[in-house]
Parts: structure tokens; sequence; C-alpha cells
């Protein structure tokens, strides 16, 4: 259960940034691997890329697509916050990162299907 | 316990310090939100209790209340605010006089926009009730916290200060401005609806400036 402090959009905010963050960073080496496999030989692409047909992989995938959505947007709301004279946006920054995360997620998940 | 309308957390507290528990700890001075000593955590959120109306806050009818988080507790509701305001000096949150009082007063343009910015933060009352909110205050014993850096926000907005530069460097020292992670829980529940979220910001923003050279004058 969140503390009751806790439960704002400020903080929620806080959390899926370092959440996502976290999530980049373990998929990378995964990123690495195939790219790695691509310099190895044709085939062995080959069969990650058939693997990546599966239904899980594109489960995965969207997952990373909406993770990178959050984070570049929490990411770039900070930012906007720290270094533009101050103006109330806080809170519909975070609005428009959740609303933009779930947009891309959607578009993907179109285009994937 | 009697119910009355209107009632708050601190007549709470207090009916029972004088009827059931006499030895109970806590503090108050004012009962109107003035001097802020009364804060505490009301169901798990910090709050000026004499503001707080139970049947605000109540739920099913039940009250948990706790002394503040992130201050050493020295007996039952009562913390110790030591590092509270050991926090405030080191932010330098003190005014540096430039004028000795035989001299006339300065004129700040209200409307100036320094002075904007000033006026929107000097109203805390030391409450510690963002202090109590702030995780990275919990996390990081060293960071100065909301309300020090508020202070030291509005400071750097004076004119009349002699020592402007003097607070932005103890501000955004170690544990300072740049610990922030604009979570905003102290926006949140500041009882007087101040925002230490944007005056942090704003001496990131401006200890920046100051490093590429465009700070302070
Ligand atoms: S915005 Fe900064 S000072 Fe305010 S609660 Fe969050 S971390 Fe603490
Ligand atoms: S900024 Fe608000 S919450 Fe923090 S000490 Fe001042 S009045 Fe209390
Ligand atoms: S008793 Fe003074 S602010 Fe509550």
């Amino acid at each position: 259960m969140i503390r009751p402090a806790r439960n704002h959009p400020g903080f929620w905010a806080f959390v899926a940034h370092r959440v996502s963050g976290v999530a980049l960073v373990l998929f990378l080496p995964l990123h690495f691997l195939a790219l790695g496999l691509a310099l190895e030989s044709d085939a062995a692409l080959e069969g990650f890329l058939a693997a990546t047909e599966h239904p899980a992989f594109v489960i995965g995938e969207w997952g990373l697509v909406t993770f990178l959505t959050i984070h570049l947007a929490a990411g770039t709301r900070v930012m906007l916050l720290e270094l533009l004279p101050w103006r109330d946006t806080r809170k519909g920054l975070i609005a428009f990162g959740a609303v933009l995360a779930v947009a891309v997620g959607a578009v993907f998940l179109v285009r994937a299907g | 316990m009697p119910q009355r309308a209107n009632q708050t957390v601190l007549d709470v507290v207090t009916w029972i310090q004088r009827h059931a528990e006499p030895a109970l700890a806590y503090r108050f001075a004012c009962r109107v939100g003035v001097c802020g000593s009364c804060a505490m955590t009301v169901n798990g959120r910090p709050r000026w209790t004499c503001r707080t109306h139970v049947s605000r806050v109540a739920r099913e009818r039940r009250l948990r209340i706790e002394p503040l988080r992130n201050l050493p507790r020295l007996k039952d509701l009562a913390v110790d605010m030591t590092p509270f305001f050991e926090k405030w000096q080191r932010a330098q949150g003190r005014f540096t006089p430039t004028r000795t009082r035989a001299e006339p007063m300065a004129a700040v343009r209200p409307d100036s926009a320094p002075r904007r910015a000033a006026d929107a933060g000097i109203e805390c009352i030391n409450c510690g009730v963002c202090h109590a909110a702030c995780d990275v205050v919990g996390w990081d014993p060293d960071y100065l916290g909301p309300a020090a850096l508020n202070r030291a926000w509005t400071l750097v907005n004076d004119v009349r200060d002699g020592d402007r530069h003097g607070v932005l460097k103890a501000a955004s020292a170690g544990g300072g401005c740049h610990s922030c992670h604009t979570h905003g829980s102290c926006v949140e529940h500041c009882p007087v609806g101040i925002n230490p979220t944007a005056g942090i910001a704003g001496l990131k923003r401006q200890s920046l400036l100051d490093l590429v050279g465009g700070g302070l004058p």
C-alpha cells in the first residue's frame, strides 16, 4: 500500500520515471545481443529475428516502446520545469506524458497487429 | 470523547491530554495557523492540526495521530525541530542587511519580477510539514529540504539582501537544491499554499545560469 502522503501525481510520475529507466537498462543487454548476432552471422540474426515474431516478444516490444515514451516524457518534463521560468505546468506535463505513452503504445499495437 | 462541530485534530489531542493522558507531550501555541508549531502526522499525512477539521480527515471515525516524520521524536507527538532549523541556517536562510536603521528604507517595486518571486514564498510559518512530506529528506540526511530551500529562494530574489551570491552558493552546494527530485510532495502538503518545488527549480536554474556567467547581478 502506498503511503497516503505519496499518493499524488508528482510521486507517481517519479515512480514511472524510475521504473521505466530501470526496465530500459535491463533491456539494453538484449538489444546488444541482437546487434552482436548480426555481426556474427546472417543465420544467427535470422534465427533471432524469427523468434521476435512470437506474440510474447511483440508484447515485450510494446512494453519497451511504452516505457521509452514514459521515460522520455518524464525526463523532458523535469528539464522543462527546471530550465524554463516557472509556470504551473507540473501536473499538466505529467498528464501529457501519460496520454502520450498510452497513445504511442496503442499506435504500436495497431501497426504490429 | 465528545464530538463537536468544527472540531480540529488539535482539539482532539488537547482533550486527550486534559482528560485521559495528562503526560501526553505535544506542541501548539496560536491555534489559528500562524505559529507553525502544531504539525503532526494525521492518518499518514503531515498536517497543521489546529486548522485541520476532524470531519475532513477522519476515516470511518478513526484518527491515527503520530509525530511528524523525518525529525527525531522527543516524546509522544513532539519532535525535535533542531535539525530542521540547522538546515535553515546551512542554506543561509537569513537576511544579510546592507543598511543601518538610520538610513532610509530601500524602495522595492512590489510588481518587479524578483519581488513577486520572493513574495510567493515569504509566508512560510516554519511548520515542517513539507520537510516531513519530502521523501528525499527521508532518504538523504544531508538534504536541506523544501522549507530551507524555499527560504533561500526568497532571499536570492530579495534585492536588499547583501549576500545573495552566498545564499545561492549555500543552497546549491551538496545536499542542496540539486538533490530535489521534483516529486512535489512539499507542494501537495504545505498548509499555506507555498510551492517549494517552484523555488527549488528556480535555485537550480539560477545556479546553472551563474555557472555560465549569466547569473545574479
Ligand atoms: S519537490 Fe523536492 S523538496 Fe519537494 S518533496 Fe519533492 S524532493 Fe522534496
Ligand atoms: S513551506 Fe509550507 S509546509 Fe514548509 S515549513 Fe513553510 S509553511 Fe510549512
Ligand atoms: S498552533 Fe499555531 S499553527 Fe497550529
